[in-house]
């Protein structure tokens, strides 16, 4: 065929188009589906240590996705020796396996939160997080006074729990998912992923977390400090041992 | 004269690129402040005032989205809309439809700003919109489509010009990569918040998949059909080469596509998408520099018009800037550059030499050469297009310039070691570091504001005189017919 049919025909235009800008998306991300390595299972002793989010956790998660955190704050630790003294190990493919949407991030204005959780205490949380310069001086991260003075919205979380469950997070609402998620996770995490107490099990664990120091009200601050005390502590990397990961890169 | 605007507004739809354009500037003020006011809280973060609405965090995806899709994408639609009737010498398909296009494009970019500030985003870099504003999107982009493609079937010329092909590949591409990485489930039917259909790994995959190509077919394919239309246009010089148009053209569609995964080099994601993707950006050089010897040679015979014609010079320092940045682009998507340069704001620095120095630069310079038309008189004042030139320019050397230092410096620090073999810096002292190229950065942002408020005020009052003129024609022509 000429190159002439085409710059004459505007259907022939179209179709060679569309086809020559698929290849690419098709080649690299379907695959990504396909092949059962490209994320790897975290098992400690039959049950599968990385969980979705508690209700309480979700919620936190869902303000730092409001307040645009991921335009500062990568959560992806990479495998260099400065990232592993600096950070931890480095982040697997499981452990972001329930994030809708991923949160990655590209780029580090602040330090990577992937592993942040269990580092600072919840005190620590509050007070950097109502006014970082107080803790760290040559920061440069805005204040969010207005986490520890919103009280938490939850009323949708069931309905915000039902939608993730359709995109494939296994939170429950039947026994036999429940079941389920007692053979996969254990019971204790069962019971929190569970949509019908979801309501109960957010304030018990703003209550019994306490982590904004008010034990009266649960705080838009309760919940982005349990989302933040979480994360990268689902995987003991004590349990495996050096170089078990590697693989699968 | 009167006659023959009757005739040209009869022939052309001109009403459409008129509004275009004036929404082209006044969201590029509008996005471009917002910048400088984010790279200011940077550098003086009392500017946060502590009001949720203002905080960087939210103000950002404000400034990419009103940069990217307020300025860019009605500037893709002005010059879009005039290219496809005046190389097809046809009006543009359906008024009614056009203005559709319109609406529903500054609805979508007004509802997002709005919805940022209020907290409702996907937390998707470039695809911030919540799910309903992604479907007026949709729709919006669906009726151009089909007023682009209508309109070249009714084209009185056999051959489709080379700014088509590039303007169809960027509707398609955009149109693709907005349906796939905008899959989400709501969380209910009256909420605006939604869950992406992805999660981790895939999603990553997805995201860049569509963030890279937003740069490659909205930010590049697309201005480069501008360029192969106003380029010729303004130099009074044929293309410089057909074959190179057709090679460049397939090969930079078909290799763009593949490249999006350097964004995710060392992470969780697989080795081999990582490895294909930095052989593919290595790969893409050849076409858009293809592009860039396009355009810069397409002048070859009338250099002395750099001289004389400050319109002229914006179209080739964007083509400069545009070569420069795909270079660098490859050279930062090698994985050992990428290890030092990712997440640092070297990536910042590179986005917008291609994002001031190639798409603003082209788009003024195209926007010069198209307001006197379309309000058919000359521009106010070509001092004050000399003016922003150089502001543009030196703003733009000023913030690369300052975000090379920037980011290069804090990757530097971040792996250094003392002799013990410990971390030589915390990560906060890297943030002390950046203090002074933020000041600089702004400081270039500064320069950058300045000219594009310049050309606004150009704009303004060349299309007052423009109407002057038009309204004394006429009385003219009344007082003519009345004596007749």
């Amino acid at each position: 065929m000429k190159h002439e049919t085409i710059e004459t025909n505007a259907g022939w235009l179209i179709v060679l188009t569309l086809i020559v800008i698929s290849i690419g998306g098709l080649v690299e991300i379907v695959p990504l589906y396909l092949i059962d390595d490209t994320v790897e299972e975290v098992k400690v002793a039959g049950k599968e240590t990385v969980r979705p989010y508690t209700p309480l956790e979700l919620r936190g998660r869902d303000l730092y996705l409001r307040e645009g955190c991921y335009t500062c704050h990568s959560q992806m630790v990479r495998p260099f020796r400065d990232e592993a003294l600096r950070y931890g190990h480095y982040s697997l493919a499981a452990e972001s396996k329930f994030d809708h949407p991923f949160q990655w991030g590209s780029k580090r204005t602040g330090p990577d939160l992937a592993r942040v959780g269990d580092k600072y205490s919840n005190e620590w949380h509050v007070q950097h997080l109502i006014a970082p310069r107080s803790v760290v001086p040559e920061s440069i991260m805005p204040n969010y006074p207005w986490l520890l003075e919103n009280k938490l919205d939850y009323k949708d979380v069931g309905d915000r729990m039902r939608a993730l469950k359709i995109v494939g997070v296994p939170y429950t609402e039947t026994e036999a998912e429940y079941q389920a998620n007692v053979e996969r996770f254990g019971e204790e995490v069962a019971k929190k992923l569970d949509i019908n107490s979801a309501a109960d099990n957010l304030v018990a664990q703003a209550n019994q977390g306490n982590y904004d120091g008010n034990p009266r009200v649960v705080s838009e601050m309760d919940a982005m400090v349990a989302y933040l005390q979480v994360l990268g502590t689902m995987v003991d990397f004590n349990q495996f041992e050096d170089g078990h990961f590697v693989k699968f890169r | 004269m009167a006659h023959s605007t009757a005739q040209a507004t009869e022939q052309y739809n001109y009403d459409i690129v008129r509004k275009f354009t004036i929404m082209t500037i006044v969201w590029g003020v509008l996005g471009m402040f917002a910048g400088l006011y984010i790279a200011s809280e940077l550098a003086w973060p009392f500017l946060n005032f502590d009001i949720p609405e203002i905080t960087f965090g939210r103000l950002r995806p404000v400034h990419t989205t009103l940069v990217i899709f307020g300025f860019g994408g009605s500037a893709l639609f002005a010059t879009s809309y005039y290219v496809v009737q005046r190389t097809c010498q046809v009006r543009l398909y359906n008024d009614g439809l056009a203005n559709l296009t319109f609406w529903g494009w500054q609805a979508s970019i007004v509802l997002a700003a709005i919805s940022y500030v209020m907290g409702y985003t996907q937390a998707r870099e470039y695809a911030e919109m919540v799910w309903p504003i992604d479907i007026l999107i949709a729709v919006t982009w669906v009726a151009y489509f089909w007023i682009y493609v209508q309109t070249l079937r009714r084209r009185s010329q056999p051959h489709i010009y080379v700014a088509n092909w590039f303007f169809i590949a960027f509707i398609l591409a955009t149109a693709l990569l907005h349906i796939f990485n905008n899959m989400a489930v709501p969380v209910s039917m009256f909420s605006l918040e939604s869950y992406s259909l992805h999660a981790g790994v895939q999603d990553a995959m997805t995201q860049w998949w569509y963030g890279h190509n937003a740069v490659g077919f909205f930010l590049t394919a697309a201005f480069l059909g501008m360029m192969y239309y106003f380029v010729p246009k303004q130099a009074g010089r044929p293309v410089y080469s057909y074959r190179l148009s057709i090679i460049h053209f397939w090969a930079l569609i078909f290799l763009y596509m593949w490249v999006g995964t350097h964004h995710l080099h060392w992470t969780a994601i697989p080795d081999w998408t990582s490895t294909l993707a930095a052989t593919f950006s290595i790969l893409l050089l050849m076409p858009s520099w293809g592009g860039m010897i396009n355009g810069i040679m397409t002048l070859s015979g009338a250099w002395d018009k750099l001289r004389t014609d400050p319109i002229i010079r914006f179209l080739i320092v964007a083509l400069s800037f545009y070569g420069m940045s795909t270079f660098e682009g490859p050279l930062m998507s090698l994985k050992s550059v990428n290890a030092l340069s990712h997440y640092t704001d070297w990536t910042i620095g590179h986005v917008h030499s291609g994002a001031l120095g190639w798409v603003a630069m082209i788009t003024f310079g195209s926007l010069y050469h198209l307001i006197p038309r379309l309000w058919e008189t000359k521009m106010y004042s070509e001092k004050l297009i000399y003016l922003h030139f150089w502001l543009a320019t030196i703003g733009i050397v000023l913030y690369i310039t300052a975000m090379w230092v920037a980011g290069i410096g804090q990757g530097l620090l971040l792996r250094a070691f003392d002799e013990y073999g410990n971390l030589a810096y915390t990560f906060v002292e890297s943030v002390a570091f950046l203090h002074q190229p933020y000041v600089f950065r702004a400081l270039g942002g500064a320069f950058f504001v300045v000219g594009i408020v310049l050309m606004a005020f150009n704009t303004y009052m060349t299309i007052r005189k423009g109407n002057r003129e038009r309204a004394e024609l006429d009385a003219k022509l009344a007082a003519k017919m009345a004596k007749a």
